[in-house]
């Protein structure tokens, strides 16, 4: 299971590095979630890797599954979640102003006109 | 004596937030008049809070009553409590001008969000648990994306796509710390993790510093460190002009990282992490400074010369913060106040210019603005304190990190002084083709005429008199901090306020 776990993680972070060194904001924003869904599982291995276990430890128990990383995870999932929302939303405002989905700026040379249009 | 008030700074903002989007949504003036007292009153208590701390020693606000570090807590020292101080001042001179400019009035939701993000920045300055922090970060930023975008326009919208995308990598990364350094310590309250991270094994150092890096490298981002700088002079000249104010206290949330973790957690003398921190953060520090240096010398217009300066201030901040000595830390926090004021002004100068002509680009003259006198001696004022010349507050930040750092002095001194001397060209040649040859290319006779927005020129008057309070009580201001730089070195008292359990 751990290498199942490990090369999973690896392969979302990879794929997700590579799609976001794209110069659309569609790949950029797919890596972008790629690369939540591999921080999300790594979260979640933190605690150690327990299946059947219980989470609140007692006399008895053979071991006790981390409770704390879930708690972590499920707040970055809703964090991440919300941003990938907002930078959809962004994404969508600039490809409509500017009829293209570029990410870099080379127009970079017009001096800023301080937000007068 | 003040327990519960160390809540306030997070929550005063959010419910003011809240009731504003709920019950005055149309309110602009109803709006305005809430925001000012927030913003007033959020000062009030953090005055408060900073005597407080100043005369008792660390203070801990357990959430929920639940003891730390199972529970989340926060932390009030002289650090964090000078720095909400320096963020509610900041609110009140920026607020001040954001009502007078009617920058509020382009778009929907402005003093929604900026009282967000002002509960963000005051959280993420108070927290003392690190999953914490990163909850904080991301309410201020998510406030951050708002503000930015205020008011729209082609390229705000595609600087603000650019900047959401550098810090939610920012966000992983950060999460990948967390996860890695809660996987070999099990805590991540940060005194909890002072105390437990001395005391691991040989098999977890190499993880271990892998993580402490990676979390490094988040709080470079916020600081704009090199070479993790690239989103800010995009985002901050984007910015409308007040916005980008208010965000010059926002890089200095990532020096504030770097000196509290840097000092109670991975100081110097740790045991597996060492000097790690500092050769990486030293180097990046210099070149950070030599590129905001040409940055300026560069600059296309107005508002990406104040990104510049912003990026050279952090440069020279972070440079003193690599010292890790209570004096390099004094200087750099009496160089982060300073600069968060001097930068804030810079950038409400660059507003009041580009809102009186058609761009603020330096390429060429155009006709004098209106109220060209006073911007002008507005902007000598705020270009002196930026360049570090005297007699204004930045030659003394600049003075007390020479000072700090003699032992290094070949190389530091040269690279500051060095910089210092571009910084000073391009901010003589930026005035002088903004305000000197516009008379030159003036038409004869019509004068140029524009509303006097006098509640404008209060908000950055203030940010200037803040600058000559600095300057003229600079005594005081620095034995102050001094007391706290050496109580940040001695993390004794701030573990101890935290009261772990005994051998958890």
């Amino acid at each position: 299971m751990e290498a199942l776990v490990s090369s999973a993680i690896g392969m979302m972070t990879a794929a997700g590095v590579y799609l976001m060194l794209r110069q659309r904001t569609f790949p950029v924003i797919v890596g972008l979630t790629l690369l939540t869904y591999a921080v999300n599982v790594f979260l979640f291995t933190s605690g150690r890797l327990a299946t059947n276990m219980p989470a609140i430890y007692g006399e008895g128990a053979p071991g006790y599954s981390d409770p704390l990383p879930q708690a972590l995870v499920l707040t970055a999932i809703v964090i991440s979640f919300g941003m990938t929302a907002v930078i959809v939303m962004m994404a969508l405002g600039a490809f409509l102003e500017a009829g293209h989905d570029k990410v870099d700026m080379n127009d970079e040379d017009t001096p800023t006109d301080g937000g007068q249009k | 004596m003040m327990y519960h008030w160390i809540s306030a700074p997070v929550l005063l903002p959010a419910i003011m937030g809240a009731a504003m989007v709920l019950l005055m949504r149309n309110d602009l003036l109803l709006q305005r008049i809430f925001a000012l007292v927030s913003a007033l009153g959020l000062l009030a208590v953090s005055v408060a809070l900073l005597i407080a701390a100043s005369n008792e020693g660390p203070e801990v606000y357990k959430l929920g009553d639940w003891p730390a570090p199972f529970g989340i807590v926060l932390v009030l020292d002289r650090l964090s409590a000078l720095m909400v101080t320096l963020t509610a001042a900041l609110s009140v001179s920026v607020l001040l001008y954001t009502i007078g400019s009617g920058w509020d009035a382009r778009g929907r939701h402005f003093h929604a969000l900026f009282q967000f993000q002002l509960m963000g920045i005051c959280g993420a300055f108070l927290t003392g648990d690190a999953f914490n922090l990163f909850v904080f970060f991301e309410v201020l930023l998510i406030a951050s994306y708002g503000l930015m975008i205020h008011s729209g326009g082609r390229d705000r919208l595609r600087a603000g796509v650019q900047y959401i995308a550098f810090n939610l990598v920012g966000s992983s990364l950060f999460l990948f710390a967390l996860g890695a350094i809660y996987s070999i310590t099990g805590t991540l309250n940060i005194a909890d993790l002072a105390v437990k991270s001395a005391e691991l094994t040989e098999g977890d150092a190499a993880l271990f510093r892998v993580a402490a890096v990676m979390m490094m490298m988040v709080f470079a981002i916020k600081g704009a460190l090199v070479p993790l700088q690239f989103w800010l002079p995009g985002t901050y000249s984007n910015a409308p002009g007040p916005v980008a104010a208010l965000f010059a206290v926002m890089t200095k949330i990532g020096a504030y990282s770097i000196i509290r973790f840097g000092v109670i957690v991975l100081p110097p003398t740790h045991p597996i992490t060492g000097t790690l921190i500092v050769d990486l953060i030293l180097p990046a520090a210099l070149i950070t400074l030599i590129l905001g240096a040409l940055g300026i010398l560069g600059a296309t217009s107005l508002s990406r010369l104040a990104a510049f300066a912003a990026v050279a201030s952090m440069g020279t901040a972070f440079i003193a913060v690599s010292g890790f000595t209570p004096e390099s830390t004094a200087a750099a926090i009496y160089y982060m106040l300073h600069s968060t004021l001097a930068g804030a002004a810079l950038f409400l100068i660059s507003d009041l210019v580009s809102n009186r002509r058609a761009h603020d680009g330096l390429h060429q003259a155009l006709p004098p603005i209106a109220q060209a006198g006073l911007i002008s001696g507005l902007f000598m004022v705020s270009a002196i304190a930026t360049a570090g010349m005297p007699p204004l507050s930045g030659f003394i930040g600049k003075l007390l990190v020479l000072d700090a750092l003699r032992d290094q002095a070949a190389l530091v001194w040269s690279v500051i002084l060095v910089t210092s001397l571009m910084i000073i060209l391009g901010f003589a040649r930026a005035g002088s083709t903004l305000f000197w040859k516009a008379h030159a290319s003036a038409p004869e006779g019509e004068a140029p005429s524009h509303p006097a927005q006098a509640l404008a020129f209060v908000g950055l008057g203030s940010l200037i008199a803040g600058l000559v309070v600095m300057t003229l009580l600079a005594g005081p201001i620095i034995g102050w901090i001094e007391v706290t730089a050496e109580s940040l070195f001695d993390p004794a008292a701030y573990i101890a306020a935290n009261q772990l359990p005994e051998g958890n």
